[in-house]
């Protein structure tokens, strides 16, 4: 991080910053008292309040998915492997990523806006001036909101999403539920659910941190608060694809895909 | 010789080559109102932040009631500061909690959850009829006018009973009657609660109402001090400016 703090180039200083910012992160995370009614006061903020756009997205998603991919199938005479085809893209890859994005975008402005807001009117000063730790009570709460969160809602779109393939098939078909849930549910092992599950951790901790590191340092009034939201989307969602990358290789060398 | 509350010796503070605070020193007495005067950038919130130590100051000493803050860990900073109330210009409320929370925020690190469970109700409700808002208690912050705001900030300050208030420009962007009646709000707390206070100010009433003893911040300098009619009074061009210019 000093070797970034020398190098003049605004990137890799705001890189040393994020790095040093999350440092403090893991430090107060470990300190003892934490904010346990903040956390799950933002557990439901992030979580509960996301939950109908990624359900919605979700449905919409599985619905299209199928109906995009069925006349191919089709062509084929494959149609059978639609459940087990829209299942595993699904879990694997798009449930995952779609939802981290859509977190990225409501959740990462969000808290970008909040924090960002609260430095600006000196909210984050008062707090420190009555003796609370604002990083605890803000960003670490967030933070650890957003990695439980973000895998959860990410569970539920697949499950939705599973629905929304089983009405898309049934436009045109007719699939009774268990057997599309069979197969759309044999074509699945642990190592597809596994890393779906470990991605979504470290995309709900890319998107809390990049979302209240933005807020936080928030600065040049309501300015930098609007800078703050629209730059923690962009680097949020980034991260997101950059995660995805490296999970995916990861993966690959594994043997899990 | 009466001991400072708070002694602030030798501070110097810079912003890139902007330096702001040089060798700045002054003392507060108990129960006594000095006001630090200065034009508008010239480092006044500066030195009462570094007082609190939102920011930190590259030298100098800062003694409150008898603890040098530099020497002290986070922990006992924040134990601190339950003795030195901070009235923010922009008020500081926190926009997404009712005045009850607000007012209650301070208390979640200083008291014992039975202890708050017990008298927060209490306290909350003091305070709130100290700054004469107690039908306010279930408002939100964006409800209020700026100068009930202020006075809300001012209850959430007094909550935990501090000795030692520090207001950073506490008149400004109110009317002329609203300015008056924060004037005579502190000067009550003051009588009422026995603390002492840093008051940041360049509004003339509020220096004239409150303040028992100036310092005229000047070039980052303790550039004069006395009474207000004291520097009213002072011949020297730079002190002469500054009213003349007001």
């Amino acid at each position: 991080m000093a070797l970034l703090d020398k190098i003049n180039n605004p990137f890799f200083q705001e890189v040393g910053d994020l790095a040093r910012f999350t440092g403090r992160f893991f430090r107060e995370v470990v300190k003892p008292k934490q904010e346990w009614e903040e956390f799950i006061n933002q557990c439901y903020w992030i979580g509960y309040k996301t939950f109908s756009l990624v359900g919605i997205t979700a449905f919409i998603m599985g619905l299209v998915l199928t109906i995009q991919t069925r006349p191919t199938l089709l062509e084929f005479g494959a149609e059978s492997f639609i459940p087990s085809m829209v299942s595993l893209a699904l879990v694997r890859e798009i449930a995952p990523v779609i939802t981290a994005l859509i977190c990225a975008g409501k959740i990462g402005s969000g808290i970008g806006a909040e924090l960002g807001s609260m430095r600006v009117t000196e909210q984050i000063d008062a707090m420190e001036v009555s003796g609370t730790n604002p990083f605890k009570y803000l960003v670490v709460t967030r933070v650890l909101a957003s990695t439980v969160m973000v895998p959860i809602l990410s569970s539920l779109a697949i499950a939705i999403s599973i629905y929304g393939g089983y009405l898309g098939v049934n436009l045109k078909g007719d699939v009774n539920w268990s057997l599309y849930w069979y197969q759309a549910y044999d074509a699945l092992i642990y190592g597809d659910f596994i890393p779906s599950m470990v991605k979504t951790i470290f995309f709900g901790f890319a998107i809390g941190i990049v979302g209240t590191y933005k807020g936080y340092n928030s600065q040049k009034g309501t300015e930098g608060v609007g800078r703050s939201a629209t730059t923690a989307v962009i680097v949020a969602s980034l991260l997101v694809f950059i995660l995805d990358l490296v999970a995916v290789q990861i993966a690959d060398v594994l043997g899990l895909t | 010789m009466e001991k400072p509350i708070i002694k602030v010796s030798n501070l110097n503070k810079s912003f890139g080559s902007n330096h702001v605070l040089r060798d700045f020193s002054l003392s507060l007495f108990e129960g006594e109102n000095l006001v630090i005067l200065g034009k508008s950038g010239s480092g006044k919130s500066v030195l009462i932040k570094c007082i609190i130590r939102l920011i930190d100051p590259e030298s100098g000493e800062i003694v409150i009631l008898d603890q040098d803050i530099s020497l002290l860990d986070q922990d006992e900073m924040d134990l601190l500061r339950a003795d030195v109330g901070f009235l923010f210009q922009s008020n500081a409320l926190y926009d997404s909690m009712t005045v009850r929370q607000n007012l209650e925020f301070p208390l979640r690190r200083h008291w014992t959850k039975e202890e708050r469970a017990e008298k927060a109700e209490a306290a909350v409700l003091q305070a709130l009829e100290d700054v004469g808002l107690s039908h306010t208690i279930d408002m939100m912050p964006a409800e209020l006018s700026g100068g009930m705001r202020k006075r809300i900030a001012l209850a959430r300050t007094l909550i935990l009973k501090p000795k030692v208030i520090l207001y950073d420009e506490p008149t400004t962007g109110l009317d002329p009657i609203t300015s008056r009646e924060i004037n005579e709000l502190m000067l009550s707390i003051q009588k009422k609660y026995k603390t002492a206070a840093i008051i940041i100010s360049h509004d003339m009433n509020c220096i004239r109402m409150t303040g028992n003893r100036v310092i005229m911040l000047i070039d980052g300098k303790n550039y004069a001090e006395g009474s207000f009619d004291e520097l009213l009074k002072n011949t020297d061009p730079k002190v002469r400016d500054f009213f003349e210019g007001l």
